[in-house]
């Protein structure tokens, strides 16, 4: 049997140690948990989501608490008993519509950061293909969130996105009809994107985030560089008090100090929009109740669903469809589309820099036309050329990293 | 000894295995049956509506299975079309109100005597054919039964038949 110290104090560290092994526990996960050191705000990016995932997590609690999932009571349920009634009830609530816009703001930032840096590639596939299933799962939570306060852009949201399984001329109806539990969105419909929302995909967002950390546990953060690191010789490094020599630190207490500084900027920020300008992350029309007999006068998704829903927009239904179905799994693909062998900044991959700079200015584009209404040409045709764009950089990735020169380390 | 007790532990393995299978497999159905729309809702499918006091050319939207159901009256000089409805010596088109793109509702201009999604701007005439933009065929012609200067919606009347047959309700 193993050993137990008689005279360990109960709790004590040592106590501890013996019973759950905490040293190896924090030296694996804190204390030579090594980050190197050229790296800049952009790798705090992922420690701001954990957070503000945090964030989603407490607010929704206070919510839950008031909120009725029912198609007759949902409404009044927030706009009025949480919204007027609740002490700070209104709090909770621009916390968590501020905070589900933002995520996705703070999201974009962490996968182009990782696309700028090809910190996706050999080695930490793994790492992007958890980040991806996390942006799938944040998405679908999204998603199921927006249809809780039964508002008018709500009920419509509700109709078309769920109207896109029917597969265009596959016509699926049965299909559309079992996910909604009726023949349009109802009382079935809410309480089951209620289960969603409150309990399911919290569950696999959380196990997503635990295997993302796991993946890069292995790997290694990438770094400003892309160098390879030797991490034994720069631990031993470090460890020998070599600390200025050393290229990494550990992650804490010394890295996590570099992440806390960047979130306190961060909650700086998302506060003053909670405050002062919540606002954006609440759609007017939403402060309509659901209304099965009238649609709004457009209907267009929150900002960050935007780029895909142009890319459905402009084609025929069939052609359309295909598109979006491409574009919400092509990210998934990053890793093995691009075939160079370098890991190394944009800047220095010659036309992989201008790829990924093209592709970003396109996805932004392709934001600003979906949110306009579809009747102006001018723009329906902007729409039409970024979304044919968007589709055409992927082949286009395959050649130009093929014929991408290697970098010879250590130039 | 050693032989015998891995194939005692295989056979515990495949035991479970299977067991756990076949009731895997039934959990799947019954998750799958707790999705289906219930009875209740399935069952509510018929509505009568009474279109003896329409107007031509002024849209009426009714209510069935939860969706909107248009009734527009057409004027005599609107175009004849083999979708029309005849409840007396009146043409109508009935059809559901959604849109066959992405199922939004399109507003009637009366002026123009069209149908106009604000979606992703589909448009479809008097008669629920599509003309413009991404919708891929005509409105649906719901199920329908004409009964004197009424209509049951969600029976299937000879006339619906005679244009299912013909393959002109969507
Ligand atoms: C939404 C929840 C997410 C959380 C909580 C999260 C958390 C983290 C954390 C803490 C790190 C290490 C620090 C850093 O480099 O920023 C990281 C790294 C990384 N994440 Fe995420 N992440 C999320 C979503 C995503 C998404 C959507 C992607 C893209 C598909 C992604 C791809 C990556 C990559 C490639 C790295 C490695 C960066 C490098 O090696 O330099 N993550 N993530
Ligand atoms: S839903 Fe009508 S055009 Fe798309």
């Amino acid at each position: 049997m193993a050993h137990f110290d008689e005279n360990a104090k109960p709790f004590s560290n040592k106590w501890l140690d013996e019973r759950i092994g905490l040293n190896t526990l924090m030296r694996v996960l804190n204390t030579e948990y090594w980050i190197p050191k050229n790296i800049n705000f952009l790798w705090a990016m992922g420690m701001v989501l954990a957070a503000t995932f945090g964030i989603l997590l407490v607010s929704g609690i206070f919510l839950l608490m008031y909120y009725k999932p029912d198609a007759n009571l949902a409404f009044d349920s927030i706009n009025y008993t949480i919204m007027s009634e609740v002490g700070y009830g209104w709090l909770w609530r621009h916390i968590h519509g501020v905070g589900a816009s933002i995520v996705f703001l703070i999201i974009y930032i962490h996968m182009f950061t990782g696309i700028y840096y090809g910190s996706y590639k050999r080695g930490r596939e793994l790492i992007w293909l958890s980040g991806m299933g996390l942006f799938v799962a944040f998405s679908a939570e999204a998603f199921s969130g927006y249809m809780l306060p039964w508002g008018q852009m709500s009920y419509w949201a509700g109709m078309v996105i769920t109207e896109l399984f029917a597969g265009g001329s596959l016509e699926a109806v049965g299909l559309v009809e079992w996910i909604r539990g009726d023949y349009v969105p109802g009382d079935a419909y809410l309480t089951r994107f209620f289960m969603l929302h409150v309990l399911l995909i919290p569950l696999v967002i959380i196990g997503l985030i635990v295997l993302h950390f796991g993946t890069l546990r292995l790997p290694h953060v990438n770094n400003q560089e892309g160098e390879e690191i030797d991490y034994e010789e720069a631990a031993k490094l470090y460890k020998e008090g070599n600390v200025k020599e050393s290229k990494v630190i550990p992650f804490s207490p010394v890295f996590l100090s570099k992440d806390l500084f960047v979130m306190g900027v961060y909650f700086i920020l998302f506060f003053y929009l909670v405050f002062y300008h919540f606002d954006f992350a609440m759609d007017p029309v939403n402060f309509d109740p659901a209304d099965g007999l009238k649609t709004p006068a457009h209907i267009y998704p929150e900002w960050y669903f935007l780029w895909s829903y142009e890319i459905l927009r402009p084609f025929s239904k069939d052609i359309g469809l295909i598109a979006f179905a491409f574009a919400q799994v092509v990210f998934f693909l990053l890793p093995f589309m691009d075939r160079s062998p370098n890991v190394a900044p944009a800047h220095k991959r010659g036309l992989f820099q201008i790829w990924f700079w093209v592709l970003l200015v396109d996805m932004i584009i392709l934001t600003a036309m979906g949110k306009l209404p579809p009747t102006d040409p001018t723009f329906a045709f902007v729409g039409l050329v970024s979304a044919v764009l968007f589709l055409l950089m992927w082949p286009i990735l395959i050649i130009i990293t093929k014929f991408e020169k290697k970098i010879e380390k250590g130039a | 000894m050693q032989e015998n007790e891995k194939g005692r532990r295989d056979f515990m393995g495949m035991a479970l295995g299977a067991c756990a299978a076949v009731g895997g497999v039934g959990a799947l159905y019954a998750a799958k049956r707790s999705w289906d729309p219930l009875p209740s809702v399935a069952a509510a499918g018929f509505t009568e509506i009474d279109v003896s006091g329409a107007q031509p050319n002024v849209l009426n939207v009714e209510k069935w299975r939860g969706k909107p159901i248009f009734v527009l009256k057409k004027t005599e000089d609107m175009e004849k079309d083999e979708r029309d409805v005849i409840v007396g010596k009146d043409r109508f088109l009935i059809a559901i109100g959604l849109c066959t793109h992405l199922g939004c509702i399109p507003a009637y201009k009366d002026g123009e005597h069209k149908f106009k999604c604000a979606c992703h701007g589909g448009e479809f005439d008097a008669s629920g054919h599509q003309i413009f933009g991404p919708p891929p065929s005509p409105l649906v012609i719901p199920p329908f039964k004409v009964n004197g200067t009424k209509l049951v919606l969600g029976e299937e009347g000879p006339e619906y038949k005679k244009m299912k047959d013909a393959g002109l309700i969507a």
